[in-house]
């Protein structure tokens, strides 16, 4: 017993009561950082970047857009890795964290879908194209509400856990299936009349902003994810003794 | 090999027994099918273009519409926790139940889309292969619409939330399916199409079980 104590050992915070302190010193830094670089990465895009030679001031929206289209679809594959991981070793909280991820992951889905679409409007003259790009990424939107929707219906927390990690693997399967044959519906369909490749080279300006930006996301997504974790965790372990002194604590309990 | 006989059997039976049931569906099929016209007009060459589609959305639909049958009554009475606690395996009676779903809902829409396509004003060659493609390609929608039927089980909302899981899931297949028809019309040929379709028949076929197995393990522990 001693012996496994004194080595470090991660399965220790696989805990949910062992996380919960770690996670709430770890958010405020995270939301710090991501404070930092989301006001540097806006400076650089507004004030640095210089106008686009084809595209005009618009093309600015990118500074937003692809790093929420990258989070959108990355947070999907850290929410199958939590879940594979669930599933296989039977930890709770890695289960709470794929849930702590999801609403995340869903609103970077969105605000891609709808900078885009406000990107759009001015360049291709519509607000929405069945491009492949965005109809696969309206696709996993789809997949991030079912899973969603399938987490909030399920009363029993085990069976929550469980349905949700089986729900988020097999989507993850499908995502690349889904990517393509949409890719190929699309080529057969329209040809490539509209593109969403940009000018071949970017000033590195532009990159280097899009790149904070995207940092940015990651710290903000991975301080929501644990504030959440927190308010999970307090919720799935309210009968035990140590949430009700953490309440206490916080003069929530009642 | 035993079980998987008496089980696929038994659900045969039951949907014989139940054949209103079965009619239902079949005639959710053709009214939204109909429906259709109504919406976009019967300009014919307007429904020659999108007959292949609509039929494969009203096939997907009424796919979707029977998939809560799968397990439900089983679940109810009390048969699917013996089935689950019997010594053989998950896979090969769930298998059998995904088949029986789909003899007793795909086969039946099989039958009739050839009727449904001359209402689209589709020609005999475009028959056949959206005929083809949809015997190809509903026993992919049978067995992931089971992983669906199978986590969904006997939770509120449950109809609605099954939508909602899979008919993404379902987009690849309407995308091959229908797009056969139309590869066939412009003279490229439906085999890719046939191909792809048949590939993801034969993934799901492997997949699906295993983990529709795992669901309802949950979905009833």
């Amino acid at each position: 017993m001693n012996s496994t104590e004194s080595r470090f050992n991660l399965f220790h915070y696989a805990a949910p009561q062992a996380f919960y302190p770690i996670a709430g010193k770890l958010a405020p830094l995270f939301a710090a950082i991501a404070l930092l670089l989301t006001l540097a990465g806006l400076w650089i895009g507004f004030f640095q970047a210089p106008t686009d030679a084809v595209q005009g001031e618009v093309y600015r929206v990118i500074f937003i857009h692809v790093p929420a289209a990258w989070m959108s679809m990355f947070v999907f594959l850290v929410m199958a890795f939590w879940s594979a991981v669930g599933l296989t070793l039977n930890t709770r909280l890695s289960a709470l964290m794929a849930q702590a991820l999801a609403p995340t992951g869903a609103m970077f889905c969105f605000v891609a879908l709808w900078t885009g679409a406000l990107w759009g409007r001015p360049t291709w003259g519509a607000y929405w194209v069945w491009d492949a790009r965005l109809t696969s990424q309206l696709l996993l939107l789809f997949l991030y509400l079912g899973y969603m929707a399938l987490v909030a219906a399920i009363d029993d927390p085990r069976r929550r856990d469980k349905a949700g990690a089986i729900l988020c693997l097999v989507g993850a399967v499908n995502v690349p299936i889904i990517y393509f044959s949409v890719k190929w519906w699309n080529t057969l369909h329209q040809g490539a009349s509209v593109s969403l490749t940009k000018a071949p080279s970017m000033a590195s300006i532009m990159l280097s902003g899009m790149l904070v930006m995207a940092l940015a996301a990651w710290a903000y997504t991975i301080a929501v994810a644990l504030y959440r974790v927190r308010v999970l965790i307090l919720e799935r372990e309210r009968h035990t003794d140590w949430v009700r002194g953490e309440l206490a604590n916080i003069g929530e309990v009642h | 090999m035993n079980a998987f006989s008496a089980i696929l059997r038994r659900d045969l039976l039951l949907a014989w027994r139940s054949r209103a049931d079965l009619l239902i569906s079949l005639a959710f099929f053709v009214i939204v099918g109909c429906l259709f016209p109504f919406g976009v007009g019967a300009e014919p060459n307007q429904l020659r273009a999108i007959g292949p589609g609509v039929l494969w959305v009203a096939a997907l639909l009424s796919c979707l519409l029977s998939l809560h049958r799968l397990f439900a009554q089983d679940y109810q009475d009390g048969t699917l926790e013996q089935m689950l606690l019997s010594p053989d395996p998950t896979v090969l009676w769930i298998l059998a139940k995904v088949i029986a779903h789909w003899l007793t809902t795909a086969v039946p829409l099989l039958l009739i889309t050839p009727l449904m396509a001359l209402m689209f004003d589709l020609e005999g060659g475009a028959i056949q292969v959206l005929t083809a493609s949809l015997a190809i390609g509903t026993p992919t929608l049978s067995l992931i619409g089971a992983v669906g039927a199978a986590l969904t089980l006997g939770l509120r909302g449950g109809g609605a939330l099954l939508a909602l899981l899979v008919l993404p899931l379902f987009v690849p297949i309407l995308i091959f399916g229908a797009g056969s028809v139309d590869a066939f019309l412009s003279g490229t040929g439906a085999s890719a199409h046939m191909l792809l379709l048949g590939g993801g028949a034969l993934g799901a076929l492997a997949l699906s079980p295993i983990a529709c197995a795992a669901a309802l393990r949950i979905s009833t522990e």
